[in-house]
């Protein structure tokens, strides 16, 4: 399962992280250095055995309904990058700026 | 002044001394503060030396020490009356900001406080400052920080270990007795082996993970730094039990830890994994534990040679677990709410430019590698049967620990502190945490104490325990500290 | 092209619908957090650390959501499991703060129900089945339209707890659709796990549907529906899409597995511009949520405890108050209806008085003001004594109408404003003589036919007295004086 060029650029879209196609190619190399290691996990026996999920605890413990909310110490405009009238504001989404994109 | 190295253990930087003075009145935490500020002028903690701390205001500090000596006059004191304790960036504090060494939240200051560092405070404790680390704690070295490399105060051309090597770093050089740190994957033992301090990584669910940024949670810790056995004990109990903030924590009662140097470890049996004692191992590693095991004998412990047969596979496990949950822990740093944006075309671009520009090469290569072992098609051969590999690498410790075995004893770190920018390959750097990873894939509570130097430098030996048996360590490590004696730091 | 115009349309293909709703729970808080789920507060108001996504913060699971999440799914006859695992679904989405929404994926936590929606025109019942009912959090909001160039993010509405109740490809037609809807809707109404409002948002509609020639038993490619905000909407959108989708099979082509978006407006359905295959959630169970595990014992106790509903209540109200079929279908349609019906039959005792006037003079004030049952100043035991009145005779039918106007404002019980105002039926023969003979000088005409013999005048003279009398004269007493001057 050899990780391409194609994959990487699939997986960089997928995460939402920019790549230059210098940094794609060497990701490319790296990447399937790092996996060729995990091979040896395909050889374990694993038949039977139950994935470890929830690891160290008893159950999900819930809340009663209502209560306090956790407080905030400064307002949302001490650190949001764009604020106005309350709504954190964004660049506007493709499909709503140019038709075709996705 | 002294060089870093050549630090003589002040016994009035212990926490528990630290305390009793402060309640007897004979120092106070503003005093406490000042000294722990100018010991990190002393060896150069800043920026232009070991930097150890992406920040510390010290005039708050000193504003802020008296006011958390006042609260605690009239009640029993705290654990930690007066102790200033070193932070992890990663960990939530309402002053300093909090920046988990990245370029993305520079200057972020969080509008609540961690869980851990309410404890903290409660127990009297002044926090001091955020300790450099491995961005997002993805690293061994602490060289990934966007605000540049921490170096050993032990050795400064050497790595402190990662990621929490700015509080281990701050530890060691003396400015604290007590520090935070957090592990994933070994993030708090292995920098106490480089920088010959203990460690200790809990139990999961021991401690709240409210306000510690995300990593990988299923493998986060907050973790413990000490001077010494006793500092990493009290600090511990200071911080750890249940909230009800965090919904993996547990409500188990919490072991009086600072008490176990009382508990007799006479009788009690020590496991010797022999998968963490190879051929290939370093045989002056081998032998400062084997001086380990031997003192153990003589205090009345049993030695047994057990096997956890899955260890050679939690490496591989572990990368693809961590980087799995990482690459959704850190997609909330789009640049929409909160820490650095950086404009691009539309929103695309804005959160792609963000996201490249605010991480660096550790955290992209993770965030790459976990999207793609948890996208369609190569889920199952990847992230499941990493998760049910995991299984089985707990199942060992469960069998061994079922069949009678107390502690297990075995090297922290394959090698001593290696020389800064040493080690270029990222498996390579993985691997320094083979012998550490396996107690965050089970959950089950491990420690890092020094155990003598090899080659000049320090090297740690690892206790591992059951599920909620800190007490069990803890009286281990105290009587193996010691039995050790100066033996631990030569 | 209308939709419908073409009928031999229904007769070569087959519409298969299979449905997915969110339904909004009616919980104070959120489902992860304590913030409140109030809709309508002012942006970003109800946030906190956990539900803005800041550096640190954990989920909480909100147990009274738990709750009702269960209580629905037993309503939907599902088998709600002892272990459910919630997971996240990756996407990057700026009303989705955390870059993931936690949801429940693989282990929901209940499967395989029903519902029951009717009968085919053959005469074969309808059963729809449901698929399976899991829980998840909101997104936020965004606003697109608000400020040049950007987008307004919103995140009240961010981790508000819903349950999604996915439904099998069971339903042939867009009627079959908006009835298993309203079925589901009055279920949930009964059970009060939600506010089940299309137009707040609290209840939402996603439809997958295909076309196939009938007699065909594999399924066609379906497409998505989304967008519509109303049950008619969605039928009108089913009917839009079967009909392109026909259109492109009859004309031998192939149906693209997409996303289609609903414009009301327009009454046509649009391609959606999100790309196909660019959605990889990369779900893997949630590792700040260990599994929720649930005591068989609460989830019978849960079941004991669900409320009578709607289909029991009907064949309850048949059998109890002999209705007919029609009156109960209008009396159950709202749970408040229908206690409120109850309360009335049960202390008044004629159970078909209480109908006729809950189904007309009731139903009517509400539909024309607009006004909820709950806060309707007419409380049943009023209304009941009202209609006592009536029966025994002291206020006349005509009377009680006015007396009812009154206690809608008032709020008044109607014995007091039936003497305050006059209402009380005057029997007494010789005032009814004084106002009939009043009467028959008043309009000579008209009595001259009836004496005559013109029957039918005798009711325009009844009710010339009852307008005389404010309504109090007895008409039964009326009828009879009349009868008696008619013979002399
Ligand atoms: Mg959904
Ligand atoms: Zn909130």
């Amino acid at each position: 399962m050899a990780v391409t060029i194609d994959d990487v650029r699939h997986i960089a879209a997928l995460a939402r992280l920019g790549l230059t196609d210098e940094r794609a190619a060497s990701l490319v190399n790296e990447m399937n250095s790092i996996l060729g290691h995990m091979d040896v996990l395909s050889k374990a026996d694993t038949s039977g055995v139950q994935e470890a999920i929830g690891v160290g605890a008893g159950g999900l413990p819930v809340r009663d309904d209502g209560g306090q909310p956790i407080p905030l110490a400064r307002s949302l405009d001490a650190f949001a990058p764009a604020l106005k009238d309350g709504f954190f504001i964004v660049p506007r989404l493709s499909t709503h700026e140019t038709p075709g994109e996705s | 002044m002294s060089a870093p190295g050549e630090r003589a253990p002040l016994d009035t930087g212990r926490a528990a001394a630290i305390r009793a003075a402060t309640a007897a009145g004979a120092t106070s935490a503003e005093t406490t503060v000042k000294q722990a500020l100018s010991r990190a002028r002393e060896v150069k903690a800043g920026r232009d030396g070991l930097n150890i701390f992406v920040s510390l205001d010290g005039e708050y500090l000193k504003e802020h020490a008296a006011t958390a000596a006042q609260q605690l006059t009239d009640t029993e004191p705290g654990l930690l009356l007066g102790v200033p304790v070193a932070i992890k960036d990663n960990i939530a504090t309402l002053h300093h900001p909090t920046t988990c060494g990245s370029r993305i939240l520079a200057g972020y200051v969080s509008p609540y406080a961690a869980t851990v560092v309410s404890k903290l405070c409660d127990a009297g404790a002044v926090p001091f400052g955020k300790t450099n680390m491995d961005e997002f704690a993805m690293g061994s070295s602490t060289e990934n920080s966007a605000y540049g490399p921490t170096r050993n105060p032990v050795a400064p051309d050497r790595v402190p270990g990662g990621s929490s090597g700015g509080s281990a770093a701050a530890v060691a050089a003396g400015i604290v007795s007590v520090a935070l740190g957090s592990e994933t994957g070994g993030s708090v033992r292995q920098p106490a082996s480089f920088c010959g301090i203990v460690g200790v990584k809990p139990t999961y669910g021991r401690v709240s993970r409210f306000g510690l940024v995300a990593f990988a949670s299923s493998l986060d810790h907050v973790g413990v730094f000490g001077a010494q056995v006793d500092d990493a004990a009290r600090g511990l109990r200071a911080i750890a039990g249940h909230d009800p903030l965090d919904s993996t924590s547990t409500s188990i009662p919490v072991g009086e830890y600072h008490l176990a140097h009382a508990r007799p470890v006479k009788g009690m049996v020590v496991g010797r994994p022999r998968e963490y004692f190879p051929d290939s191992l370093d045989p002056a590693v081998r032998a400062r534990c084997d001086a380990a095991f031997e003192h153990m004998r003589e205090l009345g412990m049993q030695v047994r040679d057990v096997s956890l047969p899955h260890t050679a596979l939690a490496i591989p496990v572990y990368y693809i677990v961590a980087p799995a949950e990482a690459s959704s822990n850190l997609a909330r740093f789009d640049g929409a709410r909160y820490g650095l944006r950086v404009a691009g075309a539309g929103l695309t671009g804005m959160y792609e430019a963000t996201r490249s520009q605010g991480f660096g090469a550790e955290v992209t290569r993770r965030i790459m590698l976990g999207t793609y072992v948890l996208s369609a098609g190569y889920y199952d051969a990847y992230y499941r049967k990493a998760q049910r590999v995991r299984t089985l690498i707990a199942d060992d410790f469960s069998r061994v620990f079922q069949s009678g075995v107390d502690v297990l004893f075995t090297p922290t770190t394959p090698t001593p502190a290696f020389a800064l920018g040493a080690i270029s390959d990222p498996y390579e750097m993985y691997l320094s945490d083979i012998f550490t990873v396996t107690a965050n894939l089970a959950g089950i509570p491990a420690m890092s104490q020094p155990i003598g130097r090899v080659g000049g430098l320090p090297i740690g030996g690892q206790l591992m325990a059951a599920h909620f048996e800190e007490m069990k360590m803890f009286s281990v490590a105290y009587a193996l500290e010691r039995a050790l004696g100066a033996g631990a730091s030569s | 092209m209308s939709p419908r115009a073409d009928t031999s349309l229904e007769s070569q293909w087959e519409m298969v619908v299979g449905l997915e709703v969110h339904v909004q729970l009616r919980t104070r808080s959120k489902a992860f957090c304590a913030c409140s789920a109030e809709y309508g507060a002012h942006p970003n108001v109800n946030t906190c650390p956990v539900c803005l996504a800041l550096p640190g913060a954990l989920p909480v699971l909100n147990g009274r959501a738990v709750a009702l999440a269960t209580r629905a799914a037993l309503a939907l006859n599902c088998t709600v499991h002892p272990v459910s695992v919630f997971a996240r679904k990756n996407y990057f989405y700026p009303d989705l703060p955390k870059g993931y929404q936690i949801s429940q994926f693989d282990r929901p936590l209940a499967t395989a129900g029903f519902v029951d929606i009717g009968h085919r025109a053959e005469g074969s019942p309808i059963r729809v089945g449901v698929t399976r009912v899991h829980m998840e959090e909101d997104a936020g909001k965004s606003v697109h339209d608000r400020y040049e160039g950007a987008t307004a993010i919103d995140l009240n509405r961010a981790g508000v707890p819903l349950i999604e109740i996915v439904s099998e490809p069971d339903m042939r037609s867009a009627d079959e659709a908006g009835a298993y809807l309203r079925v589901v809707k009055q279920i949930l109404e009964y059970l009060e796990v939600s506010d089940v409002s299309m137009e707040e948002g609290s209840l939402r509609v996603d439809a997958n549907v295909s076309a196939r020639r009938r007699g065909e038993t594999t399924l066609g490619t379906k497409t998505e529906v989304k967008n519509m905000n109303s049950f008619s909407g969605v039928e009108r959108a089913l009917a839009v899409e079967f009909a392109r989708q026909v259109g492109v099979l009859s004309a031998g082509g192939v149906v693209r597995q997409q996303t289609m978006l609903w414009d009301g407006a327009a009454g046509e359905v649009r391609p959606s511009r999100t790309k196909e295959g660019s959605h990889d959630y990369r779900y893997f169970p949630e590792p700040d949520l260990p599994p929720l595990v649930l005591e068989l014992e609460w989830i019978d106790q849960m079941r004991h405890d669900l409320p009578e509903l709607p289909s029991a209540r009907r064949a309850r109200f048949v059998s109890e108050y002999a209705l007919g079929a029609y009156d109960v279908d209008v009396l159950t349609a709202s749970p408040r209806i229908a206690e409120y019906y109850e309360s009335v039959a049960r202390t008044h005792g004629d159970a078909k008085v209480a109908a006729n006037w809950v189904m007309g003079e009731v139903l009517a004030q509400l539909r024309a003001t607009g006004g909820d049952v709950a806060t309707f100043r007419v409380r049943p035991r009023d209304l009941a004594q009202l209609l006592d009145l009536v029966r025994d005779g002291i206020v006349s039918h005509t009377a009680a109408k006015q007396v009812f106007a009154t206690m809608v404002v008032t709020g008044e019980q109607p014995a007091q404003i039936a003497e305050r105002d006059g209402l009380v039926k005057v029997d007494d023969d010789a005032q009814l003589a004084a106002w009939l003979d009043d009467v028959m000088s008043e309009l000579p005409t008209e009595t001259a036919r009836w004496r005559s013999g013109e029957k039918k005048l005798q009711g325009v003279l009844i009710g010339a007295v009852m307008k005389k009398s404010n309504g109090r004269a007895d008409p039964r007493k009326l009828g009879q004086l009349l009868a008696a001057r008619l013979v002399s």
